[in-house]
Parts: C-alpha cells; structure tokens; sequence
C-alpha cells in the first residue's frame, strides 16, 4: 500500500473497464447493457483526469475531455433509452438475443 | 499510510465493489442503485484528485440525470419482482476470460511504459477559468467543440423524440 | 482584322441556321424555320461572295501572285511545345473559290427545299441539318491544318448522315444511312492514320508546314520519313495513301464508292447539295489541298489516285447506262465526274509554274458543282410531278415541264461537254492535263466523256420524249416561285460558267494561268460526245424496241452492269461470310465461354467466399462485441510485441 498514484488510477480504471466489458458480455438485458457500457466510459475518464493531473498538470486537456466525454454519454444514454423504449413497444422484451433480425 | 491514501484506497474499493454489483445483481432496480453508488464513487476520486467541477458534473450528470433515467426506463419496461436470468457457465467463464485477457493486456502494457510524471501538484482550475476556456475561440479555447455539442445535444434531443414518439394504431 | 470578322460572319451564319431551328425547331421556328435559314444563308452567301471579290480583286494579289493568309489563327489544343492544334482559316485562292461554291449551292438547294419540303414533317430538323452540313463543309474548307479538317471531315459526315437517313421511317434510308455512315467512317480511320503519319514525318499539322517540311527536297523530315518503310514501302507513301483513303471514301472512289448510289434515299434537294456538289468532292479539295506532296514527294501514289480515279470514272459512268432510278443515275454520274477531276490531280506533273492539272480539276469540280446540282434539282420536280424515281414510269414530260425541260436539257449538255456549256471547258482541261501526262489514261477519259454523254440522254430522252404520258388529270403548276429561282440561276451558272477565266484566279502556285484552246484537240472529244447523244438518240428519242433487243443480245453484259461490277456482292460476301461468320462467331464464343467465364467465376467465387463468411453476421450484439474486443486485442499485440 503505497502513497497512490498514476499508477493505481490507471489500475482502478482498467478494472472498472474490465468490469464493465464482463457485464456487457453476460447480461442479457439491454438496459443493464447500457450500465455496463456507463461504466467503460467512466473508466475512460477518470484515465484522462489521472493523466491530465500527474503527467500534464499544467495543461487542462484531460478535464475538458472528460467533461466532453460527460455530454456525449449523456446524450448516448438519452438515444439509448429512447431506442430501448421503442424497442419495447415493439417486441414486448428489451432481451438482446431476442432482438437478432438485422442478421444474414 | 496519510489519511488522504486512505480515502483514495476506500474510494477505489468502493467504486469497484459497486462496479462488481452493478453487473452481477440478479435484480435490475438495485443494479441501477449500485450503479449510482458506483458513479459516486468515481466522482469521489475526482473530488481527491482536487477536480471539483468534473466532481460536480459528474453528480449533477451521471448520478442526477443518466440514472435517473435508467430507473425511469426501468420502470417502463420492466415488471416489477422479476429476476435477469442468470448467465450460462460457459458464458460466465469465457466473459470473464476475455475480460482478464483485455485486463492483463492493458495492465502489462501500462506498467511497461514509464510515464514521465511531472512532481508540480496542478493548481486548481478554476471555475471562472473552466467558463473563459469552454468559450473561447483562441487558442486553448473550446468554443468549436462546446458548438458541437450543443449541436449534437440538440440532435439527440430530436432524434429521442422522434424514436420513443407513441404513434398511433391508425396512423400506421 | 475585318477580313477574320468576314470570315467568321461567313462560318457563323449557317450555324445560327442550325442552331435555331435545332432548339425551338418544334415551337417557334416550326413554320419560319425555312425562312429563317435562307435569309441566314443568303448573309453568308452575299458575305462570302463581297469576300471573294475583295480576295481576288482587293488584297489576294500582291507581287504577281495570289498569296495564302491566315485569318483567324489561333492555338486550339495545346499539348506541348512541340505539338499544338491550331484553329485558323486557310484563305488561298482554292479556299474562296469553294467557300462561294458551297454558300451558292447550299444557297440555291435552301431556297429550293423550301417549296420542295413543304409541308413535310419535321421541316425545322430538315432547314437545321441542311445549315449544320453548310456549316460543316465552309469549316472544312477553311481548315488550316489537317486535323481541324478531320473535325470538320467528320462533322460533314454526320450531317450527311443524319440527311441521308432524313426518312428514317423508311428502311432503305435507314439502311443507307447506316451504310454511308460506315464506309466513310471505314475509310476515315485510314485517313486518320494518315493525318498521324503525316504530322509525325512533318513535326506539324498545319497545312503549310506539312506542305513545306514534306516538298523541300534533303529536308531532314524528309529524309528522315523515306528513310522508315513499311513492307518495302516508305512511311510517307503510307501516309499519303492512307489519306487518299480517306478522301475515296468521302469522294466515292473505287472500291469504297459503294454508299453513294444507296444515299439517294435522302431528300433530292440533300443529293443535289451534299452528294452532288458540294460533300462529295471534298475528297478532290482534299488532294488539292496536299497537291504538292504527292506531286514531288510521292509520285508512285499519285499514279496511283489516277489509276483508281480512271477505273471509279469508266465503271460509274458504265453503271449509269443501265440504271433506271434517275437519282441513282445522277450518282453514278457523280462518281464518275470526281473520277474525272481526282484523275486530273493524279496526272498532272508538278512543274515550275502553275500546274494545269491542278486547275483543270478544281474548274471541273467547280463547273459540275453547278451543273450537277441544277440536274438533281430538276430531277426532283420531275420526281414530284410523277411520283416515282424510275424513268421507265417517265417519258413525254416534255410537254407537262417545259421550263424543266429546258434546264434539264441545259445540265446535260453541260456535263455532256458540249461547247459553249461549261462542262466542255472544264473537261477540255482535263483531257489536256491527261494528253500531256498520260497517254493512256487520255483514251480513257474520253471513252469516259463519250459514255456520258450516251447515258445522261439516254436519261434525258427517256423522261422527256419516248412516248406520251397520260396527263394529269388536274393542271399542276409546274414550279413554283422558290424552286424556279435557284434553277434559272443554276441554269446560268451551267451555260455560262465556263466563261469564266478560272485559270486567272485559281491554281496551283497562285501565278495566273491563262487557258489557251485549240480547235484541233477539241475535236474529236466533241465528236465523240456527240455521237455518243446521237446514239442514245436513235435509241430513246420514239418509242421502240430499239434497246430492249440490245439488252436481251448483251444480257451477261448487261447484268454484269446492272449488279454494278458485283462490287456489293464482294462487300456482302466479306461482312457477312467472313467477317459475320468467321471473325465474329469465334470473337463471340471466345467472349462466351473464355470472357463470360471469368466474369461468372469471379461471381461465384464471391458468391461461395460471402456465404461462409455471412454466418458471422449472426445479430447478435454481444457477439459484435467480442468481434470487436478480439481485434483489438489482436491490435494492441502487434503494437506491443513490434
């Protein structure tokens, strides 16, 4: 247990990613599929803050991105849900495997 | 070990555990529920890293909107007292290992590469400076991205709307 | 300066005659279409003729000779410093003699078809084809290099084409068309070859430096083009010959006259205009325009030309004999006359000083332009008084047409050679050109003259003598006012035309060259000729069996002329039996079995490859998802282990 640093950020984050990628993979129900995918972006963004703070501390890239980040997953997560409604208009299920006709 | 490492480790487990439950609670409400915490926790370490605003936006964002509207789907499309199916084995494991691949892919690499970490402290960035910067056309300005995603925002304002429209039975 | 403006305004006018009745031919110009263009060309005519006086009266003439100018001159396509197309206006005194040629004729046919198209569908296309082509031919005189002449070759070519097939309803104009269309393009590909072996050898494609690089003997573009042969013969040769394809095919020559008796099928007015007077002899101006070089540089192929021009000149005029479509007898009397004048250019010998030949063959295709297209639009009335082509179905329209008959009997003893008619004149030059030159060829030529005269009466008392038509039942105007105008002047030009000093203004350095002629040497192709009128007299003048008792006693002659040489039946026989047959069946399975293959194959192979692969495209989200993630990770490896 070291003074935490760069590295266990980025350690921090990569598990979360992983976490995240694990839930995409095995869940079954599109919205816990969105959660999943929430967790991957804020995994994405504590990496650009950890950067922007030890590696580039004079510089503020990594904020901004982060925050940008935050629009673009808000407004995602707006489509999504949308799409996911609909989609339960339309199949009385938000299953992923029951919603397969975009296939060969 | 300072008290300021200790909130740092606390707020790591607590983001992860969280993280963990999120994808593997059986029942989708307090999955979303978990999955607050969990963004809580991420703004947590934005608040130990001294980012105030990205801290608030974060809360005022993830935890007060995204979530928010995750229960309010759930709610629409889910009846109430029924459990998510639990994964197959198979699936469980060669999720899990693709998960561990990707994870030890990017932990080597990470720990390969020596990052050339300056020992200044970051001063605090203002909110005022934040405002100036996200609106100025210059350079180190943001004006042209923050017009983009306003832009972008109000598409998917519209789009929104035009997906989740109830369109009537006739109108078909 | 105003000279170009002149020579612009010239070209000009007959395009707005194309394009205006081309764009609203179908609503504003539907009526006025023909008038349009007659005042249009009447400008151009009237340009061309105040052009003309100032050329040889005004400025043509400096120090003892008629000069070349160039008005306008500019670059065109520029590919690179050494070769560049120019755009210019040839001005000599060949030129303007066409450009009056040309803009009196299309003149006289406007005005003419104006009475002669009435009421006929599509009259505004008609009017807008008929200024394209007078277009096309002033563009092409006045080339001054000779790959705008090419464009302007070509462009007649379609407007010939588009004229011919003027009936498109009708097959055989279809068919004509088609086939017009073809043997000239057959024979420009040659003459496109040409055009490049000649720039080539001359660095140039102007005219003057062709001209100039390809005649200064020891010139080293000279040297150097003899000096590359092509199966023993030299490359310049090739070049000329080849462009001496080009100009048969246009001019109708053996063997690739084929076209021109079936391009009757096109209005007469158009047969009179581009297949009589004006289209047809680009081929001679062709040839006169690059005199020089086959006089001086490659004699062998100038033999050649008369050789050729000697045999289309005897054959066509046999042809005639026997023909019963008097249009198509006009047209192998047109082939037979560019013989004549063709014949004249490939004897005469250069010389210093003016070159009889050359004028005598530029006279002919002057005083025939005239005389033929009088016949052929004589021709037409007579078509339209009784209906039909054949002159079995005529005879005694002497008394329903006597202005017709006047003139007809004027065209045919012009191109008869009788004097005083131009005909005789200009004939007169040619014989002289082939006595000097040419012995033999001078025997053939008058066995020619002779047998033009015997068929153009036998035409000529067939439709107005022999027997007594049945009249009309209804009194017809014979002509009307727009037709008879270009006839009497036609009709002058015809009887007068060979008055004119044509050796004083036209020839071949520029230096004038007076006619000087002798009573002796006229004789005996004037008692040829007129023995020849004698004969078809005693045979057609009454009605008799006369030449139905020389036509069974001759009959394998007889057929033997009027299958025409079976030159067709060659044709035939070379497209469809060998070149259908052979050629095209074995191109046709190899494009089958070995091209179409290849093609399948490739389809299916692609076909079977995406069957395989569509599997992965299973719809399945998460599925996509590891895709993606096992890529990556693939990715980042290479990355890292590099």
């Amino acid at each position: 247990m070291t003074e935490p640093g760069l590295y266990h950020i980025l350690t921090l984050s990569a598990l979360l990613f992983c976490t995240g990628m694990y839930g995409f993979f095995t869940r079954r129900n599109l919205i816990t599929l969105l959660m999943s995918v929430e967790l991957m972006l804020n995994s994405v963004n504590l990496n650009l803050v950890a950067f922007d703070r030890y590696v580039w501390p004079e510089k503020t890239e990594g904020l901004f991105f982060s925050l940008f980040i935050i629009a673009v997953a808000a407004a995602e997560a707006a489509l999504a849900i949308a799409i996911i409604i609909h989609l339960y208009r339309t199949h009385k299920s938000i299953d992923v495997q029951e919603a397969e006709e975009l296939k060969y | 070990m300072s008290g300021s490492d200790l909130v740092f480790y606390i707020l790591a487990l607590m983001t992860l555990c969280f993280g963990v439950l999120t994808v593997t609670s059986r029942q989708i409400f307090r999955a979303a529920v978990y999955l607050l915490f969990c963004l809580l926790g991420v703004a947590g370490i934005y608040f130990w890293l001294n980012y105030q605003f990205l801290a608030a936006v974060q809360i005022v964002v993830y935890a007060g909107g995204i979530v928010v509207l995750i229960l309010f789907s759930i709610f629409l499309t889910q009846q109430s007292g029924e459990k998510l199916p639990v994964p197959a084995v198979s699936r469980k494991f060669f999720s899990a290992l693709a998960a561990f691949c990707a994870l030890a892919l990017v932990l080597v690499s990470v720990f390969r590469f020596s990052f050339a970490e300056s020992g200044k402290r970051s001063a605090l960035v203002s909110m005022s400076q934040i405002g100036e910067k996200m609106l100025s056309p210059g350079e180190g300005g943001y004006a042209l991205p923050f017009e983009v995603i306003s832009v972008l925002l109000l598409a998917a304002l519209i789009g929104c709307i035009v997906i989740a429209i109830k369109t009537k039975p006739d109108a078909r | 300066m105003i000279y170009t403006v002149l020579v612009l305004l010239i070209v000009l006018f007959p395009l707005a005659g194309f394009l205006f009745p081309a764009l609203w031919g179908r609503s504003l110009f539907k009526k006025s279409a023909g008038p349009l263009t007659v005042v249009l060309m009447t400008f151009s005519f009237l340009l061309s003729a105040y052009f003309a006086y100032l050329y040889f009266f005004e400025f043509g003439y400096q120090q003892g000779a008629y000069r070349r100018f160039l008005f306008p001159d500019i670059p065109w396509l520029e590919f690179s410093g050494a070769l560049a197309i120019r755009m210019g206006a040839y001005i000599d005194a060949v030129s303007v003699m066409m450009l009056l040629t040309v803009t009196f004729v299309s003149l006289m046919v406007h005005v003419y078809s104006l009475w002669y198209m009435k009421h006929q569908e599509r009259y505004a296309a008609y009017f807008a084809y008929l200024s394209l082509f007078t277009f096309s031919m002033l563009g092409l005189v006045l080339s001054s290099n000779i790959f705008q002449m090419y464009f302007f070759w070509e462009l007649v070519g379609v407007s010939s084409f588009l004229l011919i097939g003027f009936y498109y309803q009708k097959p055989a104009a279809a068919a004509a068309a088609k086939k017009a269309f073809i043997v000239t393009r057959f024979a420009d590909v040659g003459f496109f070859i040409g055009i490049l072996i000649l720039s080539f050898s001359a660095g140039s494609m102007d005219f003057e430096t062709i001209l100039h690089k390809l005649t200064t003997p020891g010139s080293d573009a000279l040297n150097t083009a003899a000096a590359q042969t092509f199966l023993g013969i030299s490359a310049l040769s090739w070049g000329a010959a080849l462009v001496f394809m080009g100009a048969a095919g246009k001019s109708a020559l053996f063997p690739l006259h084929i076209w021109l008796p079936d391009a009757m099928e096109g209005p007469t007015p158009v047969s009179a205009l581009i297949h009589a007077a004006t289209m047809v002899v680009a081929g001679v101006f062709l040839i006169a325009r690059l005199f020089p070089l086959y006089a001086i540089t490659v004699p062998g192929v100038q033999e050649f030309i008369a050789w050729v021009s000697a045999v289309t000149a005897l054959m066509a005029a046999l042809i005639a004999c026997v023909q019963t479509d008097i249009k198509r007898i006009l047209a192998f009397s047109t082939m037979s006359q560019i013989g004549l004048m063709m014949l004249s250019l490939g004897v005469a010998k250069y010389e210093a000083g003016p070159v009889p030949g050359y004028t005598a063959s530029l006279f002919h295709l002057f005083t025939h332009a005239l005389f033929k297209s009088l016949l052929f639009l004589c021709a037409g009335i007579m078509i339209h008084f009784v209906h039909n082509n054949s002159i079995w179905k005529m005879g005694g329209l002497r008394k329903y047409l006597p202005l017709t008959h006047l003139f007809f009997l004027a065209g045919c003893l012009a191109i008869s050679g009788i004097p005083p008619f131009s005909g005789f004149f200009s004939k007169e030059e040619i014989l002289l050109a082939a006595y000097r030159n040419y012995f033999p060829l001078y025997v053939l030529v008058l066995i020619t003259s002779a047998v033009t005269a015997f068929y153009m009466f036998r035409m000529y008392f067939r439709t107005f003598w022999f027997y007594n038509l049945k009249g009309p039942t209804e009194k017809e105007t014979e002509i009307e006012v727009p037709a008879l105008i270009p006839l009497v002047l036609l009709a002058i030009g015809a009887v007068l035309g060979g008055f004119i000093p044509f050796g004083n203004f036209v020839t071949s350095d520029g230096h004038r060259m007076p006619f000087h002629f002798d009573v002796r040497f006229s004789l005996l192709p004037v008692i040829l000729n007129l023995a020849g009128i004698f004969v078809a007299m005693w045979f057609y003048k009454t009605k008799n069996k006369r030449s139905d008792i020389v036509q069974e006693k001759a009959w394998k002659l007889y057929l033997l002329l009027s299958e025409k040489f079976y030159v067709d039946h060659l044709y035939e026989f070379i497209t469809r039996k060998v070149i259908f047959q052979v050629i095209g069946r074995s191109a046709a399975w190899f494009d089958k079995n070995i091209v179409d293959g290849m093609v399948n194959l490739s389809g299916e192979a692609t076909q079977y490859v995406s069957a395989a692969f569509r599997k992965l495209q299973s719809g399945k989200v998460q599925l996509y998802a590891l895709y993606f993630l096992l890529a990556i990770l693939a990715l980042a490896l290479i990355t890292i282990l590099k």
